[in-house]
């Protein structure tokens, strides 16, 4: 009688929800209640019963509305004005599937935090400035009840991009268009840099942009974890898994010109956990490319770039990881507090760091020199013979320098025209892209992530027009490009 | 002593009534009953030093509440009156160049701050104690740079040593306060680098010594100064 009783109770569980999949959502003590039932089975049945109601907390839910694939700032970002930006509260599911909880390798954690509005193009500079204002008010974006303010160690220094003769002109027509834009950046001429700033040798230099103001560097892990934190009490899932599969449908169209155009949407996303061969079917509708520099691995799950080059079907997603080295370096004698970060003709940038006259920095290889992106080990030699002759005639306090760590990250580098990949795909319906920002992904994080959600949500974007970054500009052979590049 | 306590209780609230502050500054006022409590006031001052004592911190904390007070060439501070408005003849001294405002304890924000950045002859600014002022609104301070001579920001909570950095835009300063700055981790030592950013300014604030720990031998005792012959 007992054991029908308690077969019944477990029936009627079974039936409505698999327990453990949702994790907080009672607080009816679930869990206790459940392995109180197993150890009342284990006690009356004989023998050593197989696993029932096995622990599925580890697994994602088997119906999400939304997938972001990668939880690094851009995915976050999009779950965060997702779920702020949908119309009822509660009213979508979003699921963030990111393969490695300790972030080891992802962009976010290895950047160097830089913001600044120095672009060429009008989009790059709208969404610096948005992301300015959202992290200058991140405790009333981000505010979790209870939990203590986040501190994001900001240090509006600003950007200061020292241009030579051949590159003066573009300079100039930038700082045109930033200023048109709203950004406080102003020109110096070699003299005026060298009033303002004595350490500077401005050989070599015809032209500076200051960024005064919104411009500077924070610390990316406060972000990061900000966003987390905000991101589990409104509700959206997190998962540690790899998606290894989409399952998708096809149909078949004719486009107003008669051609058969074949559209896919992706119904089933396999999430894989790690070391295991376990993996769980999640139904979804929409699914999100945030992977960052493995964003073109998860495209081509979804069938993007398989067919023949040259047409839509055939344009592969251009985005690689490209490994970029920083180093910090200890410099006595080196600029003082007021010390922006400064970007040489080079390519050699460095800013200070704390206030022990430590400094960190680097420059990005040309094409002949990328290092081969299979992993992140450091090329010291690198620092040597590529970075330290620039910086030392930049700025002569730092022949005397002593290294004291070094780190390497990934761009997700667009090799196309190294800006972002934002707004769906044409043939793969329900995928949207927010990827390939090659190195400013960080600091246009927060507006990214609130014009996909627009996109998703309304249909197209409504505060920053992110057009010249949707996909089609690939097959099409359009470049956006950016010219301020580090 | 109880008594000139009671007596003190009952003068107080007439002060703030007759507007007696600024009868203590000096400044005109008409006669009348005043007469008789600044007699009564003048005898209790010059018989109770708690009085004068009591009086003084009153004027004090009067000339620091939570307003809004400028100061314009050759005149006084304009105040607020006890309801926190200013008189309707501010209004004629529109084209006069502000030189100096006292924020302190304002609740100003960096939206605020649009409001300051005009006044392109300021040369005093004092923002102690201002809880919302941050390092984002220490970067906005640039504008002033041609004209500021002194600023003040002790005691503000959130102002710490990365918003410090970007006062080097203002080079005309010549008198900077950053004393009790609660969110600056190493207070010695960005005062050092402070006043290396800013070699014409004096800057006030912590003393270099703070940082510094005591040795286990020394003790903080002066040696006795000699009895004189």
């Amino acid at each position: 009688m007992i054991r029908r009783v308690l077969l019944h109770g477990l029936g009627r569980g079974l039936l409505t929800r698999r327990p453990g999949t949702r994790r907080g959502g009672f607080s009816l003590d679930w869990d206790g209640k459940v392995s109180e039932i197993k150890k009342k089975i284990k006690s009356i049945l004989p023998g050593t019963p197989r696993d029932l109601l096995p622990d599925t907390s580890h697994l994602p839910p088997e119906h999400s509305d939304v997938v972001i694939v990668g939880g690094g700032v851009l995915g976050l970002s999009v779950a965060y004005w997702l779920k702020k930006l949908e119309n009822r509260q509660g009213g979508m599911r979003v699921l963030v599937v990111e393969r490695d909880h300790t972030y080891s390798q992802a962009s976010t954690g290895l950047s160097v935090g830089g913001i600044c509005q120095q672009f060429s193009l009008p989009e790059n500079i709208q969404l610096s400035l948005f992301s300015a204002s959202f992290l200058r008010n991140i405790n009333e974006y981000l505010a979790v009840t209870n939990a203590p303010p986040l501190d994001l160690q900001f240090n509006p220094s600003g950007y200061l991009l020292l241009a030579s003769e051949k590159d003066a002109a573009a300079m100039e027509s930038n700082v045109k268009v930033q200023k048109q834009e709203g950004a406080k950046v102003c020109l110096m001429s070699p003299d005026q840099l060298r009033n303002k700033f004595p350490w500077i040798n401005t050989e070599g230099v015809a032209l500076a942009s200051y960024g005064m103001e919104n411009e500077g560097w924070f610390d990316p892990w406060c972000l990061l974890h900000g966003l987390r934190q905000k991101l589990a009490s409104m509700g959206v899932f997190f998962c540690q898994g790899e998606v290894t599969r989409f399952v998708t449908s096809s149909q078949c169209m004719l486009t107003t010109n008669d051609e058969m155009v074949t559209l896919k949407s992706i119904h089933e996303v396999h999430v894989k956990m790690d070391h295991s061969l376990e993996y769980q079917p999640v139904e979804c509708a929409i699914v999100i490319n945030a992977a960052g520099a493995w964003s073109a691995q998860i495209a081509a799950l979804a069938g993007i770039g398989k067919g023949p080059p040259g047409t839509l079907q055939g344009t592969k997603l251009p985005v690689e990881p490209r490994k970029r080295y920083v180093y910090v370096w200890h410099c006595p004698q080196g600029p003082g507090l007021e010390t922006p970060l400064v970007a040489d003709t080079s390519g050699a940038y460095f800013r200070r760091e704390g206030l022990g006259s430590n400094y960190l920095g680097g420059r990005s290889p040309t094409e002949e020199e990328e290092p081969d992106p299979a992993n992140l080990e450091v090329d010291h030699d690198f620092f040597q013979e590529k970075v330290w002759p620039h910086l030392a005639l930049r700025v002569p306090a730092f022949e005397t320098l002593k290294v004291q760590t070094a780190w390497a990250g990934y761009y997700d580098y667009n090799t196309f025209d190294q800006n972002g990949v934002v707004g769906p795909h044409p043939l793969v319906v329900n995928m949207y892209f927010a990827t390939g920002f090659s190195g400013h992904g960080l600091q246009q994080a927060p507006g990214v992530g609130r014009a996909v959600a627009e996109m998703i949500l309304e249909g197209s974007f409504q505060t920053i027009d992110l057009s010249p970054f949707l996909f089609n500009r690939f097959y099409l052979g359009e470049k956006t490009q950016e010219n301020n590049i580090m | 002593m109880a008594a000139p306590w009671l007596s003190l209780r009952l003068v107080a609230p007439m002060w703030n009534g007759t507007r007696g502050i600024h009868r203590l500054g000096g400044a005109v006022v008409p006669e009348g009953n005043q007469k008789k409590e600044r007699t009564m006031l003048q005898f209790l001052t010059d018989h109770f030093y708690d009085v004068e004592a009591l009086r003084g911190y009153l004027l004090q904390r009067e000339m620091s509440k939570v307003h809004l007070k400028n100061r314009f060439r050759d005149k006084e501070w304009i105040r607020p009156d006890k309801y926190g408005h200013f008189s309707p003849e501010f209004w004629n001294f529109r084209e006069v160049p502000v030189e100096a405002v006292d924020a302190s304890d304002c609740e100003i924000n960096y939206e605020g701050l649009d409001n300051l950045l005009l006044l392109k002859e300021l040369q005093s600014l004092s923002l102690q104690r201002c809880p919302h002022v941050d390092d984002w609104c220490l970067s906005r301070l640039y504008p002033l740079a041609d004209s500021l001579q002194e600023l003040s920001l002790a005691g503000c909570p959130r102002v710490s040593e990365r918003g410090l950095a970007c006062l080097y835009h203002l080079q005309n300063l010549r008198r900077l306060d950053i004393s009790d700055l609660p969110a600056v981790s190493n207070p010695g030592l960005t005062q050092i680098l402070v006043e290396e950013m800013l070699p014409n300014c004096q800057v006030v604030g912590v003393n270099w010594a703070e940082g510094l720990k005591l040795g286990p031998e020394e003790q903080p005792q002066d040696p006795a100064s000699p009895v004189p012959a």
